[in-house]
């Protein structure tokens, strides 16, 4: 579950007042708003880059506002996937574990596990040059994935995706959520991506999420 | 029938070469594009011509016989191991220095930023003479004078490696930031939903992409600490077999009318520059 309770946040001329949105366990939430509406200043607070200046945010009933975000238990996948530049794709995947000095044989066996699922078993090997806008945004998805996060939070994954791609993905992203189990906040401008991935959609004006709409 | 073939074929070469530069004018009355290029191709060639004669000049002005003498000589050789071992200290701490500074400048928004961009562009500015006095006054205050006891500096090897650093640090604290702006901020941000501190996410993810930018960081200090003249002969002084490092030694020997020992040691400079330059690009190929 995610939770936002009050939450504000100002910048320059850009402001968040108040915003206020619950997505229960387990379901698949779809952010919309137009360009630059503060849709990624949401994740990024949801995700501890950014301390907010107001307001309480809890994942799974835990207040993690004042967490830092490696302690949050939260997958994040920005725009473009933002892969580390010098690693291969087993290093990438593996990154979480090896930073939480879990053991070479585990890191190996969920690197291998992730890699089979999510289809890019065979790029292991390989450093980041050269992998296509969906490998990329799968290897980010499996990088995430690896810390077995409680929440899952996708920055416009599908958006700069070849049209041909964009429905391998969708489903690859629904069927990774139900069998992980884990909730999604899922930011797109594309109602397409609403209508055939959201249990709930978010609608995001002015510097709040005003409307909530729950599909089934 | 093969061989007349083969000949006609070397003919139409010929005539073709010989045809190219008539093309070539042609194409330049017709086309304005052409015409740009090949000005701002001349203006290039120009300028690179200029500094392949400096050097070629140099060169043929002396004889290997003075070369080589001039490296037999123990001052010079002093110089010599004093200048390499000199540069490549402060190319060391330039790196360390601007590594953390160039982070927080492409990094960081904060209050009185431009002004301290441009303190740190001072000594890029000043004349370099000015800073070794600017070093030698620092060093007669009481603050200067305690740490001129601790660690003595003016007029000794360590004022000479300060000297250089004042300057070959400027540079790599632009190389620096440079490559930071290049290097976005999104991967360091996952690795620290991943678990890592901030310190974790540089260390890990952006220093090991910076790699390219550190070589460079490392030889433009090098580089410019080689040739670092003036601050070091305010600050350090010009002893012989003490504090001479090889701009100084030109500057001695062409002082008692040595010519031929001064260009001798000003092509070694350019001998060890050129290594130091070709080196530093395959270290950064690699990366």
């Amino acid at each position: 579950m995610i939770k936002l309770e009050n939450v504000s946040w100002k910048v320059d001329q850009f402001a968040l007042a108040g915003v206020n949105c619950s997505i229960p366990e387990g379901k698949y939430a779809v952010l919309m708003g137009a360009t630059g509406c503060g849709k990624t200043t949401v994740l990024e607070i949801i995700c501890g880059l950014r301390q907010p200046d107001g307001g309480t945010v809890l994942v799974a009933d835990v207040d993690v506002t004042r967490m830092l975000p490696g302690e949050r238990q939260i997958g994040y996948v920005p725009q473009d996937g933002a892969l580390f530049p010098t690693m291969t794709v087993a290093e990438q995947i593996g990154f979480g574990l090896q930073v939480r000095r879990e053991g070479k044989e585990r890191i190996v066996e969920v690197v291998s596990r992730l890699a089979e699922d999510l289809g890019v078993a065979h790029l292991l090997e390989r450093t980041i040059h050269g992998l296509s806008g969906g490998e990329r945004q799968r290897v980010a998805l499996g990088r995430a994935l690896a810390i077995e996060p409680r929440v899952l939070l996708l920055d416009e994954p599908i958006s700069a995706l070849d049209e041909d791609m964009r429905d391998d993905m969708m489903a690859l992203l629904k069927r990774v959520q139900v069998k992980h189990a884990i909730t999604v906040l899922h930011v797109t401008h594309s109602s397409q991506e609403a209508e055939q991935l959201a249990d709930c959609v978010l609608r995001m004006e002015d510097g709040s999420i005003i409307n909530r709409e729950l599909q089934g | 029938m093969a061989s007349e073939a083969h000949e006609t074929l070397g003919m139409s070469r010929l005539v073709k070469f010989l045809k190219a530069p008539w093309h070539f004018m042609l194409r330049l009355r017709r086309d304005p594009n052409a015409r740009f290029w090949f000005l701002i191709s001349l203006a290039t060639a120009g300028y690179v011509l200029f500094i392949v004669a400096m050097l070629v000049a140099t060169a043929v002005h002396s004889t290997p016989g003075d070369l080589l003498s001039a490296l037999q000589s123990r001052e010079i050789q002093h110089s010599i191991y004093l200048s390499l071992l000199t540069c490549s200290l402060t190319a060391l701490l330039s790196l360390l220095t601007a590594v953390p500074i160039g982070y927080l400048l492409a990094r960081r928004k904060f209050f009185g930023k431009a002004l301290v961009e441009s303190i740190l562009d001072i000594p890029i500015v000043l004349p370099p003479m000015v800073i070794g006095l600017c070093l030698l006054i620092l060093f007669q205050t009481r603050m200067g004078g305690f740490v001129d006891s601790v660690i003595p500096f003016t007029y000794t090897v360590f004022g000479v490696v300060l000297a250089q650093f004042v300057i070959g640090v400027a540079f790599a604290i632009r190389t620096m930031r440079g490559t930071f702006d290049q290097l976005s901020q999104r991967p360091e941000d996952v690795a620290m939903t991943l678990g890592c501190s901030r310190g974790g996410a540089l260390w890990r993810v952006t220093l090991p992409a910076a790699g390219k930018g550190m070589v460079a960081a490392a030889s433009v200090a090098w580089a410019r600490s080689l040739g670092e003249f003036g601050p070091v002969l305010v600050f350090a002084g010009a002893t012989r077999m003490k504090t001479e490092v090889l701009p100084t030694t030109v500057w001695l020997e062409l002082s008692v009318g040595n010519l031929e020992g001064a260009i001798g040691v000003s092509l070694l400079m350019v001998f060890f520059a050129m290594i130091v330059l070709v080196a530093m690009r395959m270290a950064g190929e690699r990366w």
